[in-house]
């Protein structure tokens, strides 16, 4: 059994209109120490699925089991670096990533959680910002806390939905080599949800498509069958990047023409963007 | 900068100046009663050049009076405060609670000041007290109705990120709650000071206390019309001060 299992998993919203169905069965296996990326259009379900998986949502149907255990409700051990942040504006840096770690170890003495926060501080590069509030920082910088956050959980999965989607191409290009260096060291099982099929081929070992909504379910796997560590700048033309890449948008773009995508979760309500 | 001059300085000088004018003109010809700017300046200067002067219990400097219904004020305010933001936050966070005591606070709301004090009166049997008390009940709405939607209006991001933590109740309302809130609350405190403000000179005028309420009708009694231009003045100049000092706290606290 894989250490996070996911059968059938199915989500409906109800608005005034009716009832949207945003999940239609969701199958996905994830192996301990694995980086597997879900790349699919805005407004897919994603988000959905992310929020499902970290338990702040209940589904309709469909189970989740993470290294045996079924998913019942929120908790640390998913880790979750949500979209938009969440940094708590009141706190600094440090008293963001504190937060968690105190939550996740209230037996450990007071000296060691310090020390616990410093090095996820130093792990994500701000240690020279750790006094300073979110708005004082820039969006990179505020995407690195909350990866420390994520990490602070010491997570058996961490879960990242979109995290670089408001960042600018460089920041994220930077951002996304830093998360590649957390993850050789770390080895944190991850699941990336993205819309990028470049960033999910540069980063994952395995992708899932995921079909537009409504009713969204994921295709079968496409094993990304390149070497570590990857060479941002040469990828494109190594012939395995072309093939994962080709499986995926061909993927994509059939489920695309076959029915349109609409709105699916009301916090997924930004402009659609372009796969390539 | 000369501009900022002009607009800042300028201008505001040029709109009393307009006021001072007016109140001269209807002085001297519709209303021969209303005292003249000069005459109110001339009978009240003793009261503004040496304002902590005491000759007895009513007759007193206007910094003195001042003294007076500011303590009053800050009683009443430390206990609208003291009672009114632990409701908000009940109101906030209980559904069951906003249920029960909603229409009550929408009910007793838009009670005049001048209903409560009789009322003080009876249960206290005692004028300070009685002011102290109608003060509280009429300056704690907007701190609980603020608060009350502060809680309600937090992000449910931050709330996530509680529930992720599995932050204990207590700890979720101390570190995200509470500060997520705080910003609203303090925008209750501000004008929950301003109507304490407004409720003090009803609340001295019919209880007779020492304090510029109590003076600017004691004057009236006595006729002597200047003194209570000089009360109204003196209460509009606190309330603005006292409006201006609260936004600088809250200012402070919507920073974050």
């Amino acid at each position: 059994m894989a250490y996070l299992e996911v059968c059938g998993l199915r989500k409906s919203y109800r608005a005034r209109g009716g009832v949207t169905p945003v999940l239609g069965g969701v199958d996905l296996s994830l192996d301990a120490g694995e980086f597997v990326a879900v790349v699919g259009y805005s407004g897919s379900g994603k988000t959905t699925l992310v929020s499902l998986i970290a338990g702040l949502l209940t589904p309709d149907g469909g189970e989740i089991r993470l290294d045996g255990a079924p998913v019942t409700g929120p908790g640390p051990e998913r880790g979750i670096v949500f979209q938009q942040y969440s940094l708590l504006p009141w706190l600094s840096v440090r008293g963001n990533v504190a937060l968690a770690v105190d939550a996740v170890n209230p037996t450990l003495p007071a000296a060691a959680r310090r020390r616990l926060t410093d090095e996820l501080i130093a792990l994500v590069n701000l240690t020279p910002a750790a006094w300073k509030r979110p708005r004082e920082l820039s969006g990179g910088m505020r995407q690195r806390v909350a990866v420390a956050r994520g990490l602070a959980m010491q997570p058996k999965l961490l879960l990242m939905d979109e995290p670089f989607s408001a960042l600018d191409a460089l920041t994220r290009a930077t951002l996304q080599d830093e998360l590649v260096r957390i993850w050789s060291e770390r080895r944190t099982t991850v699941m990336l949800i993205t819309n990028d099929v470049d960033e999910a081929i540069l980063l994952a070992d395995r992708i899932y498509p995921m079909t537009p909504g409504p009713d969204a379910v994921l295709g079968p796997p496409i094993e990304v069958g390149l070497p570590r560590p990857r060479q941002r700048r040469h990828l494109s033309l190594e012939p395995a990047y072309q093939k994962a890449r080709q499986a995926l948008v061909e993927f994509l773009r059939a489920g695309r023409s076959r029915v349109a995508p609409t709105a699916g979760h009301p916090r997924e309500s930004r402009p659609q963007a372009p796969i390539q | 900068m000369r501009i900022e001059t002009y607009q800042k300085v300028i201008l505001p000088l040029a709109g009393a100046a307009a006021v001072l004018i007016m109140w001269a003109i209807v002085s001297a010809t519709l209303a021969p009663d209303l005292p003249s700017p000069f005459r109110t300046w001339q009978e009240s200067r003793r009261y503004i050049l040496d304002p902590f002067f005491k000759d007895g219990e009513m007759n007193q400097g206007i910094g003195r009076l001042a003294f007076y219904s500011l303590v009053r004020v800050a009683k009443g305010f430390a206990l609208a405060l003291a009672i009114g933001t632990p409701i908000g936050f009940l109101l906030g966070l209980s559904r069951r609670f906003h249920q029960s005591f909603d229409p009550i606070v929408q009910f007793m709301r838009p009670i005049s000041p001048l209903a409560w004090l009789p009322l003080g009166l009876v249960i206290f049997q005692k004028s300070e007290p009685a002011a102290v008390f109608t003060i509280a009940l009429c300056a704690m709405w907007p701190t609980v109705i603020n608060t009350a939607v502060g809680v309600r209006s937090i992000s449910q991001d931050y709330l996530n990120v509680g529930r992720v933590l599995k932050l204990s109740r207590t700890t979720t309302l101390r570190r995200i709650v509470i500060p997520a809130t705080l910003p609203y609350v303090f925008t209750g405190y501000r004008l929950s000071l301003g109507l304490a403000w407004l409720v003090i000179v009803a609340a001295e005028m019919l209880t007779g206390t020492p304090g510029v309420g109590g003076f600017l009708w004691q004057e009236y009694n006595s006729l002597v019309y200047s003194h209570i231009i000089l009360s109204v003045l003196t209460i509009g100049a606190i309330g603005f001060v006292l409006d201006r000092l609260m936004g600088l706290v809250e200012a402070r606290v919507r920073i974050n």
